[in-house]
C-alpha cells in the first residue's frame, strides 16, 4: 500500500512494526526463507537443548526438598547401585521419552514450581505429611500408562525366566495372567513408602 | 606348704591352663585365618547371599524359620514393614509367601492383639537369611527324628 511508504515511525515499537509489515525491498524471498530456515533450526535446537537441562538426576536434586528427601531414600536401592551399574536416574522413570508425552509432562512440571515458591514440602515434616498424596500420584499416572516409564528400559518379554529367582517367576507369570502393571508390585523400589496405614494396614505396627 | 609356694604353683597352673586354651583355639580358623590380634589382615571375601529358593528345613521346633530369599533393601521401620506386605495374615496368600504365626500376635503377657505385635514386628531379629558360610567347627548336630523324618 502506498500509505505505508510514507508513514513516520516514533518510537522503537511503531519503527520495528513498520517495518515487519511492508514486504521486503532489499532481500529476495530466498534469502528470507533460508534465514528463517536456519533460524528455526537454532531455536528449535535451543529449545530442547534448554528442556534437555532440566532433564537430569543433577538438576533435580538442586532443589534441596528432593536432594534430602527422596534421593537419600533413592541412594539405598538397586536403581543407583547394582552389580552392572546400569543406573536409572530422576528423569527415567518420572519423565517420558515420548516427546509429545515429555512436553506434556513438563507443562505439569509448572505446578512443581509453584509449590516450591509456597514451600509446600520444603521441611522434612510437611515432606513426610505429603509423601502419601505425592507417592498417589505418581502411582496413579504409572499405571494409567501401564507403567510406562518402567518398559522404557524393561522389556517384559525380554526377560529370561530361568534366571530369575523363584519368586520372581511365581509373581511375574502370575501377574501376566492377571494383567496386572509394573508399577502394581513394585512399589517403593526407588523411594521409601510412604505409611501404610490406610494403604494395607496388616503391613504396619499397631491397630487403626 | 606355705602361702608363697601355694601362690606360686596356682600360678603356674593357670598359665598352664591358659597355654592349653590358646594351642586348643589355635587348631580353629576364623575370618582373621592365624593372624594375631594385633596384626593387621586382608578383609576376606564377602559371601554372597544365598538366592531365592524353597523354604529351608528346620533344625528345632522353635526355631524362627530361616529366611530363604535375599534381603537386601528391605525395610522394617514404624511406618511399614516391608517383610509383611507379603508375610502378613492379609497378604500371604496372593504373595505365595509363609504367613507368620499367631505367636507374633500375642503379647508378652499372652493377651492376643489385633495386629503384630511390637516385640514381633522387627522381623531380623531373629529371622535371618543364608549366605554360603561353613560352620567354623565340624559337629555332629542332628535334629529330633519327629522334625528331619530319619
Amino acid at each position: 500500500m502506498a500509505d505505508n511508504d510514507t508513514k513516520h515511525c516514533t518510537g522503537f515499537i511503531s519503527c520495528l512494526w513498520n517495518a515487519l509489515k511492508r514486504p521486503s525491498v532489499h532481500y529476495s524471498l530466498g534469502v528470507l526463507l533460508l534465514a528463517g530456515f536456519v533460524a528455526g533450526i537454532l531455536f528449535w535446537g535451543g529449545f530442547n537443548w534448554a528442556m534437555e537441562m532440566t532433564n537430569n538426576e543433577q538438576f533435580c536434586i538442586s532443589c534441596h526438598e528432593m536432594r534430602d528427601n527422596v534421593y537419600q531414600e533413592y541412594k539405598d536401592t538397586v536403581h543407583y547401585s547394582n552389580r552392572t551399574g546400569v543406573r536409572a536416574t530422576c528423569p527415567d522413570c518420572h519423565v517420558p521419552k515420548e516427546w509429545v508425552h515429555k512436553v506434556v509432562r513438563k507443562i505439569q512440571a509448572t505446578n512443581e514450581l509453584y509449590h516450591k515458591v509456597m514451600g509446600t514440602i520444603d521441611t522434612r515434616e510437611k515432606f513426610e505429611a505429603h509423601r502419601l498424596e505425592l507417592a498417589r500420584h505418581v502411582w496413579k499416572a504409572m499405571k494409567k500408562t501401564d507403567s510406562r516409564e518402567c518398559r522404557n528400559c524393561h522389556d517384559y518379554d525380554s526377560m529370561d525366566f530361568t534366571e530369575q529367582g523363584r519368586r520372581a517367576v511365581a509373581q511375574h507369570s502370575k501377574g501376566l495372567e492377571e494383567g496386572k502393571t509394573c508399577i502394581d508390585c513394585h512399589k517403593g523400589i526407588a523411594h521409601s513408602l510412604p505409611d501404610l496405614r490406610e494403604v494395607d494396614p496388616s503391613a504396619v505396627v499397631g491397630s487403626k | 606348704m606355705n602361702k608363697s609356694i601355694r601362690l606360686a604353683l596356682m600360678l603356674l597352673a593357670a598359665t598352664g591352663v591358659a597355654s592349653m586354651q590358646y594351642s586348643l583355639a589355635g587348631d580353629v580358623v576364623s575370618l582373621r585365618g592365624h593372624a594375631a590380634p594385633d596384626e593387621e589382615t586382608k578383609a576376606p571375601p564377602q559371601k554372597p547371599w544365598r538366592k531365592d529358593g524353597e523354604p529351608l528345613p528346620r533344625d528345632y521346633v522353635q526355631q524362627p524359620p530361616l529366611i530363604p530369599h535375599k534381603i537386601k533393601g528391605y525395610k522394617i521401620n514404624l511406618k511399614f514393614n516391608k517383610c509383611l506386605t507379603c508375610h502378613s495374615w492379609a497378604n500371604y496368600r496372593e504373595a505365595g509367601a509363609t504367613k507368620i504365626s499367631q505367636t507374633h500376635f500375642e503379647d508378652r503377657d499372652k493377651n492376643v492383639l489385633a495386629n503384630v505385635s511390637a516385640r514381633r514386628y522387627f522381623c531380623t531379629q531373629c529371622h535371618v537369611p543364608q549366605a554360603n558360610a561353613k560352620p567354623l567347627v565340624d559337629n555332629t548336630f542332628k535334629p529330633i527324628e519327629a522334625i528331619s523324618g530319619k
